[in-house]
Order: structure tokens, then sequence, then C-alpha cells
């Protein structure tokens, strides 16, 4: 097993900047997640530790190890296709056994081999059909027997779910990070997909145009966003954005966006004056949001547009002053269209973001 | 009203595939009168080679097998031994495959993967010399040859035509080499392999396609190669089919056309069983080679 760490990597194409000096240590044994929309360099990034692309600058270390100039196959990886790249020409008992092949190990362990790793993810019986007599999903454990079978120190995914359906890919995200821990292999998947990285990561890099914007275990990552792009990526339904200024009305705290005017707490007031800033971007989510029917405390009122059922909850649209919000209810607390309601936001819950979107809790002595 | 209207549309079907009937009609005929001199030419090739003598130039009359004589035994001493001129035949055309093949592949691997100065020029340059007419460098390789030391050979010969058809053959492979996607290689790479071992192992089995394609299309072309063998090779020795073919039109005696049409017919017979078997691979190429690697 290995433990990996990248120091001020960046990879340029001609003028175009994938990956922006990306510094990240990955601790042995780990599972982390390189998440971003696509074009984010998250997928630069693992070509880069597999050795398939050569960095602009910045040094990679397996085990304090500098690899940059070790080729892919001397690296002890296991690589994972989006689109599972399985040699066509070939059964699936000569792709699990094509790298150990390479390796020339004797027949008799190559067979042994292949066989506990295809019992491992139950293909066993698919081990004489071509590639192209495969579903789906049959050859992404085919792909994944193969990444496993030379027992890599580091096992690169990219975007390994993503030609599954939606099904299929809730059940292969369990065994994929069952395997992970069971077999301890220190491991990196890319995607796009949140709740992909959340469900199987221990740790979540977020990339943003070759730039890391944070990399944080998934909890952390939704609760305490350290800039805008974070909080308004994850998150599903995503998280409400509003620009809004801080006043105070009466000698009352407020946030303030054309009518409607947010009622703070004290504690906020003290944290926000602290930045000696006067416009923010408020960022509530939208289960952080309670609909009640009449006037409460740090409630603002608003009206119900909208209403979509989502099954587990309701996603309720309000509309209040010039600003629309989405907050889920829960299935029992009916609401209509057209309803007046308050809305009561978790005060705990809020997150405030400078102009330039960083997070004010980042802000120094805030 | 509903049992008129149902009558009505049957009586459109019918007519409709009436007009149907008489399109395709009209389409094979068409098709018929097109193809009809080739079939005659096939036609009187056959009968002719078979027969004394030919009824309306056309229908065999009285069988016989004299015309297939020159297969065991020349038919005047003015012939060289028709099967050393099918061997000189075989060479020429194998030779072609073995060479084409044996450059284009590696060359349309790079071609279509590696960046390296110079590519984009040698890449425009292959389609050049494919635009270029053969003919004009007649006298110039004439030169070369004899410098060389090959003429009065088909080894001349087939290294002058795999030269030329090159940058065809480049190109068809390129196609199939684009089709295969970077993860393949990528993949192998990672899984072990050497970049040569990627090539061999995993790159070259997808291609088979295209080197079946490559490959018929250089045999084809160096077993009816006729310009560049009656222009460098004099040497009856080093004959090959066709000049074995034109010596006897070109002979100053009277024209045996029974020997004509046999020797034709033995002449053609294998590229008819080659394209029998063919046929798939040359079709994948005039598709277009960029699709065909699947």
């Amino acid at each position: 097993m290995a433990q990996i760490r990248l120091v001020k990597l960046r990879k340029e194409f001609g003028r175009v900047v994938a990956v922006n000096d990306l510094s990240l240590e990955i601790r042995d044994g780990e599972f982390i997640a390189l998440l971003g929309p696509s074009g984010c360099g998250k997928t630069t990034t693992l070509l880069m530790i597999a050795g398939i692309y050569r960095p602009t600058r910045g040094e990679i270390y397996f085990d304090d190890v500098l690899i940059n100039e070790v080729p892919p196959k001397d690296r002890h990886i296991g690589l994972v296709f989006q689109s599972y790249a399985l040699y066509p020409h070939m059964t699936v008992y000569q792709n699990i056994a094509f790298p150990l092949r390479l390796a020339k190990r004797p027949k008799r362990e190559i067979d042994k081999k292949v066989r506990e790793v295809a019992s491992l993810t139950q293909i066993e019986e698919l081990l004489d059909r071509m590639p192209s007599q495969l579903s789906g999903g049959q050859q992404q454990r085919v792909a994944l027997c193969r990444a496993l079978v030379k027992e890599p120190e580091v096992l690169l995914l990219d975007e390994p779910l993503s030609n599954l359906d939606a099904r299929l890919r809730i059940e292969t995200r369990a065994e994929i990070k069952r395997l992970q821990q069971e077999l301890g292999i220190t491991t990196i998947l890319v995607t796009h997909d949140q709740v992909e990285a959340m469900t199987m990561a221990e740790r979540i890099a977020v990339l943003h145009q070759g730039i890391l914007q944070q990399y944080s275990p998934p909890n952390e990552l939704y609760d305490n966003p350290r800039n805008l792009f974070v909080a308004s990526f994850i998150g599903d339904p995503p998280m409400n954005l509003v620009r809004v200024s801080y006043e105070i009305k009466n000698g009352r705290p407020y946030l303030v966006a054309g009518e409607l005017a947010i009622p703070l707490s004290s504690e906020w007031a003290q944290r926000i004056e602290r930045t000696a800033e006067k416009e923010f971007i408020l960022g509530i989510r939208p289960e952080d949001m309670e609909l009640l029917l009449k006037e409460q405390i740090f409630a603002f009122p608003g009206k119900v547009i909208l209403i979509e059922p989502l099954g587990s909850g309701v996603l309720a649209h309000i509309c209040a002053g010039q600003v629309r919000f989405r907050v889920l209810v829960s299935r029992e607390k009916q609401t209509w269209l057209g309803d007046r309601v308050w809305v009561q936001p978790k005060l705990e819950k809020l997150h405030l973001f400078l102009l330039d979107g960083q997070s004010i809790r980042e802000f120094p002595n805030a | 009203m509903g049992r008129s209207t149902r009558r009505l549309r049957a009586g459109t079907v019918r007519w409709i595939r009436w007009q149907e009937r008489v399109v395709k009609v009209l389409f094979y005929s068409f098709l018929f009168i097109t193809a009809l001199p080739l079939i005659v030419g096939y036609l009187w090739l056959f009968s002719n080679s078979f027969s004394e003598t030919l009824i309306y130039s056309l229908i065999p009359e009285r069988l016989t097998l004299k015309n297939w004589s020159f297969l065991w035994r020349p038919p005047s001493p003015y012939y060289p031994s028709l099967w050393r001129t099918f061997g000189n035949t075989l060479v020429l055309a194998l030779g072609m495959v073995v060479t084409v093949v044996g450059i284009s592949t590696p060359a349309a691997y790079a071609l279509s993967r590696m960046k390296f100065p110079g590519r984009f020029g040698l890449l425009a340059g292959t389609l050049i010399l494919h635009s270029f007419p053969g003919i004009t460098l007649l006298i110039s390789l004439y030169y070369v040859l004899r410098t060389l030391g090959l003429l009065n050979n088909v080894i001349g010969v087939f290294l002058v035509k795999a030269g030329l058809m090159m940058p065809f053959a480049i190109w068809v492979m390129k196609g199939f080499f684009d089709s295969i996607p970077w993860d393949v290689e990528c993949a192998a790479l990672v899984d072990g392999a050497t970049r040569f071992q990627t090539w061999y192992k995993v790159m070259l089995p997808q291609v088979k396609p295209g080197i079946g394609a490559v490959s018929v299309f250089a045999f084809l072309s160096g077993w009816s190669e006729y310009i560049y063998v009656i222009t460098f090779v004099q040497d009856k020795r080093s004959w090959t089919l066709s000049s074995y073919v034109n010596s006897i039109i070109g002979d100053y005696r009277f024209l045996d056309y029974g020997l004509l049409a046999a020797t034709g017919l033995f002449y053609m017979l294998p590229v008819l069983l080659f394209f029998l078997f063919a046929q798939k691979y040359l079709l994948r190429v005039s598709i277009g080679g960029t699709k065909g690697g699947r």
C-alpha cells in the first residue's frame, strides 16, 4: 500500500492550465475522491498520477519516492477507465490475466489469481466470454478485476460508475467501497457526481478550473463549504444563494435583499461586523429552513408558488420579496400552493460569503 | 361509409404495391443493361476457352480442352514455363503484401498516435503522393532500378509498386488505428506493457480487418500489374502472367483467341477467388476505414 503526495502539481495543455499547482496528501489505505464539474482537471490529475500524462511542473510522491519519471507500468497502480477499456479481442479471462502475463508470472499462479479476483466480484461464470457479450455492469466488474488482479498499491478509478444505470450504480457503489475496505488499497476516485463522492470517499477534494477548492471529509464539505463554489456545487437540491446587504434597522441586525429582511442573531452580527464588509452572499440549504404558519422570531414572510413532490418529502418554492427560495418540507407538514407562510432559517446553519466567494468562517478572527 | 373507405384504402395499397413493382423492374433492367458489356465479356472469355469455334461469337461449338494445354506444355518454344511465370506473379503479389503491410502498419500507428515534428507534413505529403500519376515516373524509375541492379526482376517491380501504394495503405490503416480509443492503449500501459508490447499485443489484433483489407488490395494490385512489368522486366524468365498474356496478343503471328481466352481466364481465376473471400474486408474500406475498426 502506498501514501501519495502531490506537490504543486501543474499541467498545461498549450495555453490552457488544466491543473493549477495542486497540492494534496492521501494517506495510506485512504479512499479519496476528486470531485468537480467536467473540465475541472480531475481526470488530468488522475492520469498524471497514473503516469500517462507528464506534469508540466510539480512532484508526485508515492511513499516519499519521487515518481515523476517512472513509467506507468512500474508504478504498481490499477486503473479503471470510464469506458472500461477492455481489450475487445481477448476473453474476460485473458483480459484479467493480461497484467500478470506481462509480468511473466507462472501459469498456475495466474490462473489462481484470476479466479480469486473473479470470485471477489462474482464474475466467475463470465470468464470465457468476450467483452462485447457483456452488459455494462459486467464489463465494469471485469475492468475492476483487471485493475485489482496485480494487487496494486494504488487504485485509480476514473468515473467508473457513470456508464451504469441508476440502480446498478447504487449497488456497484457499495460494492467498490466494500472491496476497497477489504483490500485496504489507497484509492482515488474521479467523479463529477457528488453523491458518488459523498457515499464512497473518506475525504473529497473539490476541484474547479484546475484549482483545489476544498479538501475535507464529506460532512465537513457539506456543513462548512469554504467558498461559494463548493457551497453551490455540493448539495442536491442545491443551496439557496441570495445577494444581501447587512443593515441595522431599529437597532436590530438584518440581512436585506430588496423587500426581504432576514433578522439575525447577535452572534452573527458580531461575526459580520468583524469582516468590515456590507455586501454578502447568503447561502441556506433547502433543509435548513422551516415553514411556519404564523410569525415567529427570526422568521420572514413568503408565499408558496410551486410544489415539487420528491417522494420522501416536498420541495416548496417560496417567494419572499423578489427572492425565491427552495425549502425542503417533510411530507407530514403539508403546504399548499398560494399559502402565506413564515420561513424560519436555522441560524446556526447559515452560510455567508464575501463577494469574492470566500466564506466568512474562513475570515481571520471571524 | 366505413366499408367504402376500407375498400378505397385496399385499392390504394394495391396501386402503391404495383407502382413499387414497376419501379423495381425498371431499376433492375437498368442495372442489367449497364452490366451487360461486362457479362458478355466474361461469357465470351469462358466459352471461347473451352470450344473450337463460336456461334455468334458467344455460343460454344465443339467443346475442347486444347486451349488449356498451355498449362502443361508451352504453346510454342517462344514462351517461358507457365508455372514459373505464375510463380513470379505470386512473388510480385505477395511481395507487395509483405512490403505494404509491413511498412504501412507501423507508419500509420505512429501517424495516428504520436506527436513528432513533421507529422503534418508527412500526412500531407502522402496525400500528394497518392494523387501522383505513377506513369510519369516510368523513365526515372527505370534509371533508378538499373542503377540498383533490379531491372528484369520482380523485386524491383514490387518495391516500386509498394512505394506508390504506401500513401493509400497508410491512410487506410491510420483510419483503423484512429478508431481505437486511447483508453485501451493507456490501459495496456498501466497493465505493465511497454509501448511496443502495447502496439503488438493490444493494437495490432484490433486492426486485423484493416490489415486484411490492405493485404487484399496490395495482392490484387501486384497480381494485376502490367505497365511496370512490361517496362522493367524483359527477361522471359522473370515474366509475370500479365506479360505472358500480353505476348499472346503482341506476337507477330495469327492471334489464337482460344489460347488468349484460356490464359486470360487462368490469370483472372485467383483474383475472382480472392474477391469472393475478401469482399467483406474490401467493403469495409470503401465504407471508410475510420469506423471500420469495430
